[in-house]
């Protein structure tokens, strides 16, 4: 964890930016608090107007009540535009830093992104940031006025009589004791609170997640018994929290009262002695409850900004990540690659102690079918991610056209692969859009013949807008095997030199599987395509099968040869083939 | 929202003791003011020493007298709002557990789980501040306005313009913000989806160089959140500073009017002062109500996503009391089923008509999409048939009792669902009560023996949430085994042997047929696991295309012939298999 002024230090850096409205603000609001803290004075003086029945100095009283209206609309307007200048001090910083965050997104290394959970980094761009922003406003907006007014009322109060603010100055902190108190007492309480909120929310999640299970069971009566047994737990240690905590309002409010009172007596016995005037009392009594007001609120905003302070330290540990390999100054720009990709001594892992592919050689020809066959785990996928350059061998290097794809640049080097994984993403938007993604001016008759081709016009056409249905996140409301012809037609659509299919049509019947191979076939005619299958009958006429176990290459060579030579691959091939 | 009030019902005692305590104590409070002016007035006026002392003694007991009501107001109100939401999640969650597959298609988990967590809460943390704070406010503010017509008519009319100007400006502000609050919300969930698909779909974005799109995209999002949120802030911020002005002002006119009143001998100085106090009183009160607002309009709305999933009422009616008697020998028939989905352009099945005989087995095979599990979900009414009939033993399924028809069927879905617990506790959501016996035989049955063999503790060895401590096929055999605990007349296996290699798949189907004689349902894309079956219904977009034997249909049903070709080669191959 880094340390809390170095975060603070960054904080600083983005804030820096907008210099101007941080001395703007902090002059509004030294200005306003002054203002709000000199309207009693006035309304004292013009109490002391009008003393008794015919008493009353009228001249007096309306050049001060005219003071009045116009420090009041004064002080708001200055409060107003402090407020508009905290709202945009914070939100630009909060956009900032969004800004910079989503674009170490897009230049971080798959390998950051695959070992972290989605929840985890969504979690820090959006709920972190936002705790951040409420954190930085309610920082400006009230601790900086809050010490501004205590300091205030207590040079006015001094101003106008010693002894009544040292009775103001010795009671108030019993507030904040009160405050702390109840605060540690009930923190066991709002701990078991929350674990057994988890602990429903995990089975909510779990129940409902699978509801239609619990439905084909008969189970909705255990599940409900369950359930209400933690909701009846969580009932009452949540009213123990809940009650405790509402204690310290009023708690603090009796402080304020005691506050008052004794000011209440110490002024009226002042004023007896003649030290102090009815309106200085008036005066006095409202900065009694002005005072204490912020103290109250001054401890909430401590505890807000000691989380906005961690909160901001996630963030900028994500923003401060190590980024994937910038491209060399020349990288090479791949125009139309012929398709000859090797592989030279190449050795690979995840884990530095756990080796997965060593010292793995390749050539390919342009043009030819590559088959990648293995059984789960043996780093079949490890090599798209490889020849995609999702990530970097860790020795040996890998060529496209006799060059080193680190010397190509990365778009370009992409750009020449069409690539269908069998892990399906889609967004949010229209089938269209998903269809298009990879040639964002793609005519419909384009569109439309991919989808023929890959054999997902038909479903579409049923769809309730066809090519416009809006499909949710992740193709929500779409079979995982039309999710799959989707992905299919996006690469159809643009055609790219070379093919990677990584079980790309596992979710897919075999007669559709078939006719789409057939499709792929003729498309990649004199195309270099890597095909990764469970089931081997969709491998066999490739050019090359390469047989992997553990990491390394253990048979190499045609369907035919490879079934004759009877190895591991003849076995694989058989125990699918036979009962 | 406010239907949702009636699961304070039992709570009425505390929703009524709550705030009248709370108002007792702003009672209290609204003393003090006139204490204080019977010290100026009496105390210092008439330099009685004694009589301040004691009015400050009064003033002292008044607060504790404050705290006392409001700690009990503080309690009746935690006690409400704890109890509401407790109800209000039993009710919620048992509604969902009655709600039929086609309101759980609409709803979606996702919509289920949100609302029940986070709505909810923030349902409860409004009725509790509504209880102890919101109901506090109008009490203070009014309460101040008839204090101060006691002390004197004409200068408390001041009051009676100035609340309504208040109410109008903290309200106004508050009518504007709430949809303007609500559309930042619809703007940050555009930032939240778009963080999520790039991490998601960080191999699909960078396969196809979408880097600086996807970032130019982002910032346009960002961008028109950061305004909408600087603009929700503009207005929001008024609020302070026009009810400051308002209550300032007003404050001028009342020294001013009460001014006159204390040159004509009606008030006194300290009356004037308690005047003065009152109306700061309004402004305190004031700043806290507009803090609150924005935590109850946050209630409010979620209370009313709450309130819409209440209005989603089950589509499937289950009044049967009693269960039919036997009137077919046919275990399943179909009789010209169709099926269309809510808000579905087409059907999903349709004209479907086939007769099982108990013990028989039913192979169901045809493309992805083809409406293979829709034909299987409405044996145990999972969906209601939108054409034709589905009979189980010669009577409509909907005549059947709900828990019935789904204690005689067997259903093992695709997904290979396992729940946090043990073994043995997934087993028996098949059969609450079986014993050790029919567990393992059920184990046996479903080639699942070795699985809980492999294991230290057997039976009773953890699985977690997902059942993610066990392969794909580990758990495909586990919740075949689940379903076959309670013996089930009729099983489903909906393609869920799909992880299982040819020979396990085999000895699992021979396994099902000697032990249980369940009429048996196989859906697959394997034509190798359902060749074997007395029935074979070939689905072609939703249309039965070919039923039948297998040999019959690998001669008239072209469709069969091409899945069964695809996966075993031609003609004289497939025989020798």
């Amino acid at each position: 964890m880094p340390s809390k002024t170095k975060t603070l230090s960054k904080i600083l850096k983005y804030i820096g930016i907008y210099k101007l409205y941080l001395i703007f603000s902090t002059l509004l609001a030294a200005a306003s608090v002054g203002l709000t803290l000199y309207v009693p004075i006035l309304i004292g003086d013009a109490v002391d107007l009008a003393v008794d029945k015919g008493l009353v100095d009228f001249e007096g009283l309306g050049v001060i009540l005219l003071r009045i209206a116009v420090v009041v609309a004064v002080t708001a307007l200055l409060q107003w535009l402090m407020n508009v200048c905290n709202n945009r001090l914070t939100y630009n910083v909060v956009r900032d830093v969004r800004r910079d965050a989503f674009a170490k997104i897009e230049i971080l290394p798959l390998k950051y992104i695959d070992s972290h959970p989605t929840g985890e980094i969504v979690s820090r761009v959006i709920a972190d940031v936002d705790q951040f922003a409420d954190g930085l406003l309610m920082g400006f907006t009230q601790l900086f006025t809050g010490v501004v007014t205590i300091l205030g009322t207590l040079g006015f109060m001094l101003s106008i009589n010693v002894g009544i603010s040292l009775v103001v100055i010795l009671i108030t902190p019993v507030s904040l004791f009160v405050a702390a108190f109840i605060a540690k007492m009930t923190f066991s309480m709002f701990k078991l609170q929350s674990e057994t909120r988890g602990e429903q929310t995990s089975l909510i999640d779990e129940m409902v997640g699978s509801q239609k299970v619990v439905q084909a069971f008969g189970r909705q009566a255990q599940v409900q018994e369950e359930f209400d047994g933690i909701n009846d737990r969580l009932e009452k240690c949540s009213l123990r929290a809940v009650f405790y905590s509402s204690i310290t309002n009023p708690g603090t409010r009796f402080v304020n009262s005691l506050v008052y009172t004794g000011v209440g007596l110490t002024g009226a016995i002042a004023a007896l002695r003649g030290g102090i005037s009815v309106g200085q009392l008036s005066c006095f009594l409202s900065y009694a409850n002005q005072y204490t007001k912020p103290f109250n609120e001054i401890s909430g905003v401590v505890t807000e900004l000691q989380n906005a302070l961690a909160c901001a330290a996630r963030i900028f540990e994500l923003i401060e990540e190590e980024p994937q390999i910038p491209e060399p100054e020349n990288a090479v720009e791949l125009a139309a690659p012929e398709g000859s990709v090797g592989l030279e001594h190449v050795n690979f892992s995840y884990e530095p102690n756990q080796r997965l592919i060593e010292d793995m050689n390749l050539s390919v020809t342009p043009g030819s079918r590559v088959a990648i066959v293995g059984p789960t785990g043996c780093g079949k996928t490890t090599v798209i991610n490889l020849l995609m350059r999702f990530y970097d061998p860790v020795s040996g290097r890998i060529t496209v056209d006799g060059n080193d794809v680190r010397d190509i640049t990365r778009g370009s080097l992409r750009r020449s692969y069409g690539m269908v994984l069998q892990d399906t993403w889609l967004r949010a938007g229209t089938v269209r859009d998903n269809i298009a993604m990879a040639k964002i001016d793609a005519s419909e008759e384009e569109i439309i013949a991919a989808a023929k081709a890959s054999h997902a016009h038909s479903f579409i056409k049923r769809l309730p807008q066809g090519y416009d249905t809006v499909i949710g996140e992740d193709g929500g409301g779409l079979s995982q095997g039309q999710k799959q012809l989707l992905c299919i037609t996006r690469v159809m659509l643009c055609l790219p030199p070379m093919l990677i299919l990584d079980e790309a049509t596992s979710s897919i019947d075999t007669r559709t599987e078939l006719r789409i191979q057939r499709a792929f076939a003729k498309m990649m005619e004199g195309r270099t395509s890597f095909i990764i299958a469970h089931r081997l009958s969709t491998i066999m006429d490739a050019d090359t099968i390469l047989v992997m176990k553990d990491g390394h290459v253990i048979e190499q060579g045609r369907h035919d040869e490879l079934l004759a030579k009877g190895g591991f691959y003849a076995d694989l091939f058989n125990s699918q083939y036979n009962i | 929202m406010f239907r949702l009030l009636r699961y304070m019902g039992s709570y009425k005692k505390e929703t009524v003791l709550a705030p009248l305590f709370k108002m007792l104590e702003a009672f209290f409070e609204l003393l003090v003011p006139l204490v204080m002016a019977s010290i100026i007035d009496v105390g210092i006026a008439n330099r009685d020493n004694g009589h301040i002392i004691r009015m400050c003694l009064l003033m002292a007991a008044l607060g504790l007298i404050g705290l006392v009501c409001s700690i009990t107001a503080q309690f009746f109100a935690a006690r409400a709002a704890t109890g509401f939401s407790a109800k209000l999640k039993r009710a919620l969650f048992a509604h969902v557990q009655g709600l039929s597959y086609t309101e759980l298609d609409t709803l979606g988990t996702g919509r289920l789980i949100t609302t029940m967590t986070s709505d909810i809460n923030q349902v409860q943390n409004g009725v509790n501040l509504v209880l102890r704070l919101f109901l506090r406010s109008p009490v203070v503010v009014f309460g101040a306005m008839i204090m101060a017509f006691t002390i004197d008519v004409p200068s408390a009319l001041t009051f009676v313009v100035t609340i309504p100007a208040l109410s109008i400006v903290v309200f106004g502000i508050m009518l504007i913000s709430i949809p303007l609050y609500k559309k930042v919300q619809t703007g940050l969930d555009r930032v939240l989806v778009a963080t999520r698909e790039n991490l998601t779909g960080a191999r699909v974005i960078r396969a196809f160089n979408k880097e600086e799109k996807e970032t130019a995209d982002f910032n346009e999002k960002n961008e028109a959140l950061t305004g909408l949120q600087k603009f929700v802030g503009r207005i929001s911020g008024l609020m302070n500073p026009v009810t400051y002005v308002i209550v300032n002002l007003a404050t001028v006119v009342l020294i001013h009017r009460g001014a006159l009143r204390v040159y004509g001998g009606r008030i006194t100085q300290g009356e004037l002062v308690a005047l003065v106090n009152y109306m700061s009183q309004i402004l305190v009160e004031l700043v806290k109500l507009a803090n609150l607002i924005i935590s109850v309009t946050k209630a409010i709305a979620c209370g009313n996503r709450v309130q819409e999933i209440f209005k989603v009422e089950s589509s499937l009616s289950d009044d049967a009391k009693s269960v039919p008697d036997k009137k077919s020998e046919y275990a399943v028939e179909f009789r010209d089923v169709s099926l269309r989905y809510k808000n579905a352009g087409a059907d999903s099945l349709s004209g479907i008509s086939f007769k099982v005989k108990p013990g028989q087995t039913v192979g169901v095979i045809g493309g992805t999409g083809s409406g293979k599990t829709s034909l299987v979900n409405l044996i145990p009414r999972f969906y209601e048939a939108t054409g034709g009939q589905v009979l189980i033993n010669g009577s409509p399924v909907a005549d059947y009792p709900l828990a019935y028809l789904r204690e005689i069927i067997g259903v093992v879905p695709q997904k290979a669902v396992l729940f946090k617990g043990t073994i043995r506790s997934n087993l028996l959501w098949g059969k609450p009560d079986a014993s050790e016996s029919e567990l393992e035989r059920a184990l046996a049955t479903a080639q699942a023996a070795d699985v809980v063999a492999a294991k230290e503790n057997g039976l009773d060895s953890p699985v977690e949430q997902n059942g993610g401590n066990f392969s794909g096929g580990q758990r495909q055999r586990l919740t075949i085994a689940r379903a076959l605990v309670r013996r089930p007349e009729i099983l489903i296996l909906d393609d869920s042997s799909s992880a299982l290699d040819f020979a396990t798949e085999a000895r699992l189907r021979k396994a099902i047929a000697e032990d249980c004689g369940s009429t048996l349902f196989i859906v697959s894309q394997r034509a190798a696991s359902i060749r074997h079956a007395d029935l074979i219904i070939v689905l072609d977009d939703g249309l039965a295309v070919g039923m039948g034997a297998h040999s019959q249909l690998m001669k008239s049903c072209e469709v069969y012939r091409e899945i069964y070709e695809s996966q075993f080669g031609k003609g004289e191959k497939a025989d020798a298999v």
